[in-house]
């Protein structure tokens, strides 16, 4: 099975397998309101009132859920977080702070963050084009009843210069861990960064690298029009792709014993560990990832580790379980988890074979 | 920026010196090794370079001119602190202040993207309303009853194209 790569050559799925989400976001501000960063309290409601009308009857949020920052609790902030729905920094504001999700959590609006607005599609897999269309349409209704902070020599106004012009921030979450074990993620950060595009860990600024999980978005927003930037993008992403794809096949053409032992020894401590933390988690959950790309496990297990990625953090676990749970009880919890999850996970055939 | 020797940040002396270039565009920032450490240009899960232009931009060393935004009294001095705006307004107060900075930070200095046409209808709309019922009370104040009732014309006009 190894021998015959088929995921590694087959363009379409193992670009699916790579790029594990599309995420496009617009940041809006209303033209007559101060920004909810310099807002008095008053301003700040006035505006996420104002906002969040017209966010809820646009037609793509119908059945939305529509939540008041303040109302939650840590926990559900946190699951919220971790799903990729609210920020960490909306997650952390004062009053006056809401967020309205749609139904299957692939559009939501985040109110009075740094912006009025900060409106965000999200799409599985490589699918830049089909989510800014999505965006573009949802945009073009909620400026309807809007009044949009607007400049046609600036473009969209927003608190922060390095979003002005366009406002938006294209981005593709990516597992790359051939690139990492074979240490050329440093060198590829670089030359994105040279291109114009910027890498972060998978929950955006400041967050880190866990299991091979970068986030590559645009980091200009001025100057060009949306689907150029999304173009440029893109074709970065398609070389990291490449570049990832080539990390594979190298490392299977020179050290695939190191390789299988690695996923290997990831299936085995998955399989029969008792204390996981997050990080290790993400590690391991990785591997297993790639040995589903390389064709060592089941084409369908690929959801399931992707489902265990969002099951496995800190605030999903807890919220599993209805209550704040300390660390070191967490870790405990989380290794009973994934060893339940693996226990019918079929062992691969190939390893055995190789081993 | 003026002394490439020079970090971005601090007073220390640069040597890590980053070149990003696109579209033919050169941007540059001159580090030293601890400013470079500590803003993660050598950590693989990467740094933006945006947000470094943005805080070298706001580095004291810059001549200081006192600008007010007469919208929602945001000075520049907040600026500096935050890094952020205050109003919509702010962009127009402070457009000397930011201008190099925009061109260093973006690909362009002139926004060439989606534009929100409805909403920009809406407005031209509201200003020229504005405008005819200004020259409409000016007429029937003056008795220039023609022009007032051609003023009345075309606010209803207006009214009826744009729904």
């Amino acid at each position: 099975m190894i021998d015959t790569p088929s995921e590694l050559t087959d363009g379409s799925s193992s670009k699916t397998a790579i790029v594990l989400m599309t995420r496009i976001r617009l940041a809006r501000n209303l033209a007559t309101m101060p920004f909810p960063g310099w807002a008095q309290p008053a301003q700040r409601e006035e505006a996420l009132d104002i906002c969040r009308a017209a966010v809820v009857a646009a037609p793509q949020m119908k059945r939305s859920l529509s939540i008041d920052v303040a109302e939650l609790s840590d926990l559900e902030k946190q699951i919220l977080v971790e799903r990729h729905l609210i920020s960490r920094e909306l997650s952390t504001s004062k009053g006056g702070s809401g967020a309205v999700i749609n139904h299957n959590q692939a559009v939501s609006v985040m109110i009075n963050e740094e912006d009025h607005l900060r409106i965000q599609v999200l799409r599985s897999g490589f699918q830049l084009k089909k989510a800014w269309n999505a965006i573009n349409d949802f945009d073009s209704v909620l400026e309807e009843h809007l009044d949009y902070a607007f400049s046609s020599n600036q473009g969209y106004l927003t608190a922060c210069p390095t979003n002005l012009g366009t406002a938006m921030r294209a981005s593709a979450m990516m597992h790359l861990p051939a690139l990492v074990i074979a240490g050329q993620m440093e060198k590829v950060a670089r030359a994105v960064n040279q291109l114009g595009m910027v890498v972060r860990g998978q929950f955006g600024e400041g967050s880190d690298a866990s299991g091979s999980i970068f986030q590559i978005s645009n980091q200009t927003t001025l100057g060009e029009a949306e689907p150029e930037i999304i173009k440029r993008l893109g074709s970065v992403l398609s070389t990291i792709v490449d570049h990832e794809k080539n990390a594979r096949a190298k490392l299977l053409e020179t050290d695939s014993g190191k390789l299988l032992d690695k996923i290997g020894r990831a299936f085995g401590i998955l399989q029969n560990s008792h204390i996981l933390n997050s990080n290790e988690a993400m590690n391991l959950l990785s591997l297993v990832r790639l040995g589903v790309d390389l064709g060592l496990f089941p084409e369908e297990k690929r959801s399931q580790v992707d489902r265990l990625f969002i099951e496995t953090q800190p605030g999903h676990l807890q919220y599993a379980q209805k209550g704040i749970i300390e660390p070191e009880k967490r870790d405990l919890l989380r290794a009973s988890c994934l060893r339940s999850e693996f226990a019918n996970f079929e062992k691969p055939a190939s390893i055995t074979d190789k081993n | 920026m003026a002394n490439p020797l020079k970090c971005d940040l601090c007073d220390n002396s640069a040597t890590v010196h980053l070149t990003q270039i696109v579209n033919s565009k050169v941007h540059k920032v001159d580090l030293c090794e601890s400013c470079a450490q500590a803003k993660g240009v050598t950590d693989p899960s990467g740094f933006s370079l945006s947000d470094l232009l943005l805080k070298a931009s706001l580095n004291p060393d810059q001549p200081e001119t006192a600008v007010t935004c007469e919208q929602c009294g945001f000075t520049q001095q907040d600026f500096k602190k935050h890094g952020r705006f205050g109003c919509p307004q702010c962009y127009e107060a402070f457009s000397g202040v930011i201008s190099t900075m925009l061109d260093t930070m973006h690909n362009g200095t002139t926004h060439t993207g989606k534009v929100p046409q409805r909403a920009l209808a809406r407005k031209t709309l509201y200003d020229r309303l504005t405008q005819l019922e200004g020259e409409l009370s000016e007429a029937i104040k003056t008795e220039r009853y023609e022009d007032a009732a051609r003023c009345r014309d075309e606010i209803s006009q207006a009214k009826q194209t744009h729904g």
